[in-house]
């Protein structure tokens, strides 16, 4: 009982850390942009909404904008962690499995084709970026459970970095094919935009990436014994291909979702699990919770970045997380080293 | 004591795996250099040596200036002529040489006669194997295709690059356009017929108050995602200003500019014009379409229910049809002005 005390002190003072950084981001970012804004003519009331720039400012340009960083930030983070607990390589990200080339690719087929569908108040693009992360996790989790045990991550890793490349060169087969019009939309789109204009897309969003958190809720005592071997986890009970699959399905939903609300956004998965390991230690239990709200807090900032450092135009979101990612990654790597 | 000599072996083994491949690779380079000097040697046999002289002096004339320069007007006229863009496409036909024509791109739709004629790829795929194969007189190329212009000059073929730019470089081209494929006078009453409509346009919109306008060219399907729209340069936002608006973004020094939710409503433009090119708009989803933009109703131009979604693909062609487009651009934003 004793050696849990410490432990969960430092589970609430993680939680209250990273979460009141994370609260701060959210209430703070909505705040700032590059356009003059009055907060109080934003929350008046006695005018008509629909007449109101400042209110749509806030609640139709920067709210839902700020929200789908703090989902999408958080569900790359803990899909981050959980594949490089899983696949035991610190270079696994998000991307690893083919899961956002996957996604890629459909978004590009819906634009390239002109698909023009919706559901539950969501467009054709997102509807078929998530499917195609479905189609991508069908394939790898094919793979994990076709095989036999004892080969698992090294596998996984190969069956992932060869449909990464291989839903990559589709993807450039799709463009070659596009119009050039097209092609440009395409190539924004993998730019990355948190933009949304409405709340559609972030609650359809919302559902796939709360089945994750339920798969991630059950897995960081596993993740702590499969990160230290297989053999060793097995051997303490671990039931290693269930786990394994829980992780793989959690992590590539949250992927999933995540693309399709805001693009592929590089460098969120990788950098934000191996900055908090730095604070909180290797503990799978402080790092799920701490990189979720980490990640949240980082993206809603660079997002922050993208659209306020070059007013009035804007970054693409994507491109402000990669010059920040790159040089923090290699200064991680240089620093271990 | 079996370890070491079998790691040895091991070492050897992957040390002579690495010689091959090294090797390997030096061999494939090697054959590949040899083909493409052959290759183009041949290519360069073919031509008599006089000619290649003449129009490699040509072609480098052409890259160092888009237009080219008055001396090749001073070589015979070609007969055999492939455009790379749709633009230079649309001004051969206009100026009647289209018999001349022996390809053209794989983003050639108009007129109808060019699905008739071979394609040679695009402007990052151009297919120069089968380029070369039609034996081409002339190619008209776009002067960021740095590979194409090289090879092409390798080979010996005459070019006349081009870029897209402002509306008056439009006519421009079409004229020295018209004096490189020897067909002046048509290209001269074409480019002046041209200058005319536009100018009459821009007189029938004078003196009318000037919508400012957000000229969009794309927007993902079904949300108000990933919109681009006119900065304040190129042919559109030229014929938007000609056509009787103000372009919103016209401070902006770009093409195109990606514009989020915020930068919509902070603009708040009278009128927005949305671009769809080709057949990509079905009819039924004109009002899903322009209804997307009630996302953002504080928009005077979607409370003044000015949202405008035009289908065509003239508006992404800067060639003679430009006229076609600052109509339409006129009777969007000054409807009763119509003739």
């Amino acid at each position: 009982m004793k050696a849990h005390t410490p432990l969960r002190r430092r589970f609430a003072a993680t939680v209250l850390g990273f979460g009141a950084l994370a609260l701060g981001a959210m209430v703070l970012a909505p705040l700032a942009g590059s356009t003059p804004f009055s907060l109080a003519n934003a929350l008046d009331r006695s005018r008509p909404f629909a007449d109101n720039v400042d209110a749509q400012i806030l609640f139709v340009a920067r709210l839902p904008r700020v929200l789908a960083a703090a989902l999408v930030g958080s569900g790359l983070a803990l899909a981050g962690v959980v594949f490089q607990a899983l696949l035991r390589n610190p270079l696994a990200s998000p991307d690893t499995l083919g899961v956002s080339a996957g996604a890629s690719l459909g978004a590009m087929l819906a634009i390239t084709f002109h698909a023009n569908f919706s559901l539950f108040g969501v467009s054709a693009v997102p509807l078929a970026s998530f499917a195609g992360s479905l189609g991508a996790l069908a394939i790898v989790y094919g793979l994990s459970a076709a095989r036999r045990r004892g080969t698992s991550t090294m596998v996984l890793l190969l069956a992932g970095v060869t449909l990464t490349a291989l839903l990559s060169a589709v993807v450039r087969f799709v463009q070659y094919l596009a119009d050039f019009t097209e092609t440009f939309q395409t190539m924004r789109w993998m730019m990355g935009s948190l933009d949304q204009a409405s709340y559609g897309p972030l609650s359809a969003a919302f559902v796939p990436m709360a089945i994750a958190w339920v798969g991630f809720a059950s897995l960081p005592r596993v993740l702590d014994l499969m990160s230290v071997g297989i053999e060793s986890a097995a051997a303490r009970g671990v039931n290693v291909p269930r786990a394994e699959r829980v992780a793989l399905v959690s992590a590539s939903l949250a992927v999933g979702a995540a693309v399709s609300l805001g693009g592929p956004i590089a460098f969120v998965g990788i950098i934000v699990p191996h900055l908090v390991r730095l604070v909180v230690g290797a503990d799978h239990r402080l790092v799920l919770p701490a990189s979720a709200l980490f990640g949240a807090a980082f993206l809603i900032a660079c997002d922050l970045a993208a659209r306020t450092a070059f007013a009035p135009l804007e970054l693409p979101v994507g491109i402000v997380t990669a010059i920040i990612g790159g040089p923090v990654f290699l200064w991680l790597l240089f620093r271990r080293a | 004591m079996a370890v070491v000599p079998s790691r040895l072996r091991d070492r050897g083994r992957a040390a002579r795996a690495v010689r091959r491949a090294l090797l390997a690779t030096l061999l494939g380079s090697a054959v590949l250099l040899v083909c493409q000097t052959a290759g183009l040697s041949a290519r360069g046999a073919a031509a008599t040596a006089a000619r290649v002289v003449a129009v490699q002096g040509q072609a480098v004339q052409g890259r160092a200036a888009p237009v080219p320069a008055r001396a090749a007007s001073a070589l015979m006229p070609p007969r055999r002529i492939i455009s790379l863009i749709p633009a230079t496409t649309e001004m051969l036909f206009v100026m009647g040489v289209e018999d001349r024509i022996v390809g053209v791109s794989s983003y050639d739709r108009f007129p109808p006669a060019v699905n008739r004629l071979p394609r040679v790829g695009g402007l990052i795929d151009p297919n120069v194997e089968r380029l070369l194969s039609l034996k081409p007189d002339l190619v008209l190329v776009y002067d960021t295709q740095t590979d194409v212009k090289q090879q092409l000059a390798r080979a010996g073929i005459p070019m006349f690059p081009y870029v897209h730019r402002g509306l008056s470089d439009i006519t421009q081209t079409l004229r020295a356009l018209g004096e490189r494929v020897g067909a002046r006078a048509a290209a001269d009453a074409a480019a002046a017929r041209i200058e005319q409509q536009l100018a009459s346009i821009k007189a029938r919109v004078a003196g009318r108050p000037r919508p400012r306008t957000l000229l969009v060219f794309e927007r993902e399907a079904g949300a108000l995602r990933g919109v681009n729209a006119s900065g304040g340069i190129g042919f559109l936002h030229d014929l938007l200003e000609l056509a009787g608006g103000v372009d919103v973004m016209a401070d902006i020094n770009r093409e195109s500019v990606s514009m989020s939710t915020e930068m919509i409503l902070a603009r708040a433009p009278d009128v927005i014009l949305e671009l769809r090119y080709g057949d990509s708009l079905q009819r039924s989803d004109l009002d899903a379409e322009r209804r997307v933009w009630n996302a953002v109703p504080a928009v005077p131009a979607i409370r003044n229910n000015r949202v405008y979604l035009l289908g065509g693909d003239e508006f992404v062609v800067p060639g003679p049809r430009i006229v076609l487009a600052a109509e339409r651009f006129a009777q969007a934003l000054h409807g009763e002005a119509r003739r």
